[in-house]
């Protein structure tokens, strides 16, 4: 077994394959100073937690106590390859500051409590609201990083028991576009494609996906195929030069916010080279003449002006898009988080479907998830969908789901859409939201423009309930703390990006009297004495393989089917993508392999959205324009960014993610490595601009836009000219600082009118040096 | 010919559109989806107002090619009440009443495209014809947005405060 230095050498050794052959395995492994394999007492089987991969491991444990991980040799995802924060994350959970007990709001501090106490007050307050005002005045805002047990359990609690419209994920900031653009091509929500397909592709084009940072197992997958024989050609779509830059045929840097332009660009070129597939756009899409309208006038000349990329390198993508065999195409927060996120984002779609690479070995598209369990946050429903990818507005859905819950579908909201979170944060503003629970997430952190949302947090009228395994800034603002345990404490399933199902198996107990995000949710439902239509207790399930059991019913004859999935197969064999069912026992490795979507008028999840608007189709509009249920190819025009840069602030700022921690850094900041490697905030800019700034590698800078400030070292890299780059990780609990550390103090409040995810990748700021500096 | 009068009363309303749907961004400074879209939709409205322009040469109309780019010299008035009075409940029924008034002035314009479509027909204007059909379906697209607005926001606004 290999153990290697992850921090200095984070992709490991290569593993050369070629076309078509299987990825050999690798196993990495880390274990604690002085443990040794032979000294584990059990491997316990589970998935990774810190991003989307979805890599199989096995925990180990000792004495009672996680003492390292191992890759899963077997596992069709990773075939045993773990990244840097698998290896090294697990030690968060055993940090002597993790919370133990509850924690109440006592004359403005937070003091222990019991259970019962912390609940009582819980109860007490949703209560009174609703009596006062109705379900109308409480919020969920839970995570993509629970487990689907969990996920499925709160959106019956909050669509079901309580009957409020206003249920939303953090998966919002970071995958709500990956499932806005598949419903608006293919009618629903759902992975088309395979991680398999990196083994087949001849050309991968990822855009605006820096795989290497934030998949950095399906990157050493991308890099064994790039040392093999007949290495994939790649197109690398990116304002910074990033690894997968470096190694890309093509890289194509554009101006922040210029996404839809580009790839109007791309598809202009497609078309005019007739590299369609007319058969395939024939029998199995429509709109097709509407795109080719559209991107009639975006000459690679008239994009490159927009863009800021010359018009040969468009050109030059453009031929090896529309040269591949088997073109496997990849989306991330490059897109997702900029302005028009789901017009580009559904461009890509747009892509593949007219050159017809779908559904077969090599060719497919990967609308990417940033967090590891945000596909189930999606599919069971508590993210701002219907339990099971139903559609709010066929009210046949709804009825099928009040069936299942056994209450009155009246009593499930679906006179609007669910409310997205961003919209939950202004009735918080203007006081209608009145009770907000948070779960295992840190708005204070990671929202956009922190000064207005801590604002909000911290108004008296709001009753804040925050669930999470350690004190965050935003528990500082809260009313009640529930202590919770966590990846390694509690049992429950998750599902990747590739649509691939693990069971995370407990490895551990949770410290002191922390409980699992399902039994707080359970025991809440009981104290508030929830009933379904004939009085029974609800939800009827009570711990995790009950709740398992009654989300598969709740997913069967959906695409996200889960009913030939048991907890005793997956301990068989872990790692299988549904659907999964008596039909399709060993689950589907690709959907939509025969051009068949799940589209139809009666049964697609969604009758989409204006991609510039955002309102929502109407079912008539939905049904003549899609009366067969085929992909849907939709066109948009580019807009110009709302906020440009100009001469006060020159640079377009964007934030994102960097390899070595994850989210607010509640867990990679408490493992020792992935602290040392990173522990600081810092923004990188190019040479030129720096010099004309006065700035040097290692200056402090003092970065502004019109929300606040940050002070962050500068990084000279290879970054396009006019362009910030800062890492949105870093918060305030484990500094002095009060103030100029998270990113988001810059970032604007606005959000793509489809997705509604907010945009984290335009905004208008200037630098200067701290002036004690140097 | 009263194509000509048709004409002018589009260009008029859109003229109208485009800066009403500026006054309701800054007025809803704090409607965060409300003031972006607002304006980008006030995009279309201006583009209208030019094209309109160009084809009243044609009808021997004089019409100003340029509609405002912002809500006046009130803008920032606006946008600062907008965040004054941001925190509370009762400015969700200024916000539905805006709305309300931006949907009945935008089907207002979508009928003026009706109007001097079918005209442009009868005459069989061809040029004028293709423009009706170019910029109606965004019209369409605007009148469909405020409606889904007033769907969508209405509920918390009616059951709260």
């Amino acid at each position: 077994m290999a153990e290697r230095d992850a921090i200095t050498d984070p992709w490991g050794a290569r593993t050369p394959y070629g076309p078509g052959d299987s990825w050999p395995v690798r196993v990495d492994s880390h274990l604690a100073d002085g443990v040794r394999a032979e000294d584990v007492d059990r491997w316990v089987p589970s998935a990774a937690v810190l991003h989307s991969n979805g890599d199989g491991l096995e925990i180990a444990v000792k004495d009672g106590r996680i003492v390292g991980v191992r890759g899963q040799a077997d596992d069709r995802v990773n075939h045993g390859r773990l990244d840097p924060k698998d290896l090294y994350g697990w030690q968060a959970g055993a940090s002597p500051d993790r919370l133990t007990t509850p924690l109440v709001c006592e004359g403005g501090r937070l003091v222990e409590a019991t259970w019962d106490e912390a609940m009582r007050r819980v109860v007490t307050r949703s209560r009174e609201l609703l009596d006062e005002q109705g379900p109308s005045a409480l919020g969920f805002y839970t995570s993509g990083q629970l487990f689907a047990e969990e996920y499925y359990t709160l959106a019956a609690i909050a669509h079901g028991a309580l009957g409020t419209n206003h249920v939303d994920g953090n998966t919002r900031l970071c995958t709500a576009t990956a499932a806005a653009a598949l419903k608006t091509s293919f009618g629903c929500d759902g992975q088309p494609a395979s991680y398999t397909d990196v083994d087949h592709a001849d050309v991968i084009a990822l855009f605006g996906h820096n795989v290497a940072e934030t998949q950095s197992v399906l990157w050493t997958r991308m890099l064994d195929r790039l040392a093999g024989p007949k290495p994939p050609a790649l197109v690398c779509v990116d304002p910074r030069t990033t690894a997968v830059a470096r190694a890309a045929t093509v890289h194509l840097a554009p101006l922040p916010g210029t996404n839809v332009a580009l790839m109007n660009g791309l598809l202009h070129e497609i078309i005019r080279n007739d590299q369609v597939d007319h058969a395939y756009v024939e029998k199995h899409t429509v709109g097709y003449d509407d795109l080719v309208q559209q991107v009639a006038d975006a000459t690679p000349e008239r994009v490159a002006d927009i863009c800021g990329v010359p018009p040969e390198q468009i050109r030059e993508a453009a031929r090896l898009l529309g040269g591949a065999e088997r073109l496997l195409s990849t989306v991330l927060q490059g897109f997702y988080q900029s302005h028009q996120a789901t017009a580009a984002a559904v461009q890509v779609n747009n892509l593949n479907l007219v050159r017809g690479m779908l559904g077969k070995p090599g060719a497919g598209v990967l609308q990417m998830n940033g967090q590891p369990t945000a596909e189930n946050t999606r599919e069971c429903g508590a993210d701002g969908d219907l339990t099971g990818f139903r559609n709010w507005a066929n009210d046949d859905h709804v009825a099928e789901l009040a069936r299942l819950w056994n209450l009155d579908p009246m009593q499930i909201p679906h006179y609007a859409p669910p409310t997205h979170l961003m919209q939950m944060l202004r009735y918080a503003e203007n006081g209608t939201i009145r009770f907000l629970w948070v779960s295992a997430t840190n708005p204070a952190v990671s929202l956009p423009e922190l000064a207005r949302v801590r604002s909000i947090l911290e108004q008296d009228r709001l009753f804040l309930v925050v669930q999470d395994a350690f004190r965050t800034e935003t528990t500082e603002f809260a009313d009640v703390v529930f202590p919770a345990a966590i990846w390694g404490e509690k049992i429950g399933t998750f599902t990747n990006v590739d649509r691939t199902v693990h069971l995370s198996e407990k490895a551990v107990e949770p410290p002191g009297a922390a409980k699992s995000d399902l039994d707080i949710f359970l025991d809440y439902a009981r104290r508030m004495d929830f009933r379904d239509r004939d009085g029974e207790p609800f939800p009827a399930w009570h711990d995790a393989e009950s709740a398992f059991e009654a989300w598969k019913k709740a997913s069967a004859g959906r695409p996200c089917d889960y009913s030939g999935l048991t907890y005793d197969k997956l301990r068989a064999k872990n790692g299988i993508q549904w659907p999964c069912t008596a039909e399709q026992p060993d689950g589907t490795e690709r959907l939509y392999v025969d051009g068949k979507f799940f589209a139809d008028p009666d049964y697609c999840e969604s009758y989409g959205r204006d991609l510039i608007t955002g309102a929502p189709t109407e079912p008539d509009e939905y049904r003549s324009m899609n009366p067969d249920g085929k992909a849907m190819i939709r066109p948009a025009e580019y807009l110009s960014p709302h906020e440009m840069p100009d001469e006060e602030r020159p640079f377009a700022l964007i934030t994102g993610r960097t390899l070595y921690h994850f989210h607010t850094r509640t867990k990679t900041a408490r493992a020792p490595e992935l602290q040392r490697a990173e522990p600081e905030v810092w923004v990188e800019m190019s040479e030129r601009d720096a010099k004309e700034c006065d700035l040097e590698d290692g200056d402090l800078a003092r970065i502004t836009t019109a929300r606040g400030a940050v002070q962050a070292k500068v990084r000279l890299r290879e970054i396009r000219d006019g362009v910030l780059f800062l890492p949105f990780h870093y918060g305030y609990w484990d500094t002095e600082a009060t103030s100029e550390r998270a990113a988001n103090e810059l970032t604007p409040t606005d959000w793509d009118p489809a997705s509604k995810q907010p945009i984290f990748k335009t905004a208008a700021a200037a630098i200067a040096r701290v002036e004690e500096d140097r | 010919m009263r194509l000509g009068l048709a004409l002018r009363e589009l260009h008029r309303s859109e003229t109208s559109l485009a800066a009403f749907l500026y006054e309701v961004s800054d007025r809803h400074r704090v409607e965060h989806e409300v003031h972006h879209v607002a304006r980008d939709l006030a995009g279309w409205s201006r583009a209208h107002v030019r094209d309109l322009a160009e084809a009243g040469e044609r009808y021997g109309l004089s019409l100003r090619g340029t509609a405002p780019e912002s809500s006046g010299l009130l803008a920032p008035v606006r946008r600062k009440v907008s965040e004054l009075t941001g925190r509370r409940a009762e400015t969700g029924l200024l916000l539905l009443a805006d709305l309300r008034r931006l949907h009945r002035r935008t089907a207002g314009v979508s009928l003026d495209w009706e109007l001097l479509a079918q005209g442009a027909q009868a005459i069989k204007d061809h040029e004028l014809l293709e423009l009706a059909q170019r910029c109606h379906p965004q019209t369409l697209r605007q009148l469909k947005w405020s409606n889904s607005m007033l769907k969508t926001l209405s509920p918390q606004v009616l059951v709260s405060g």
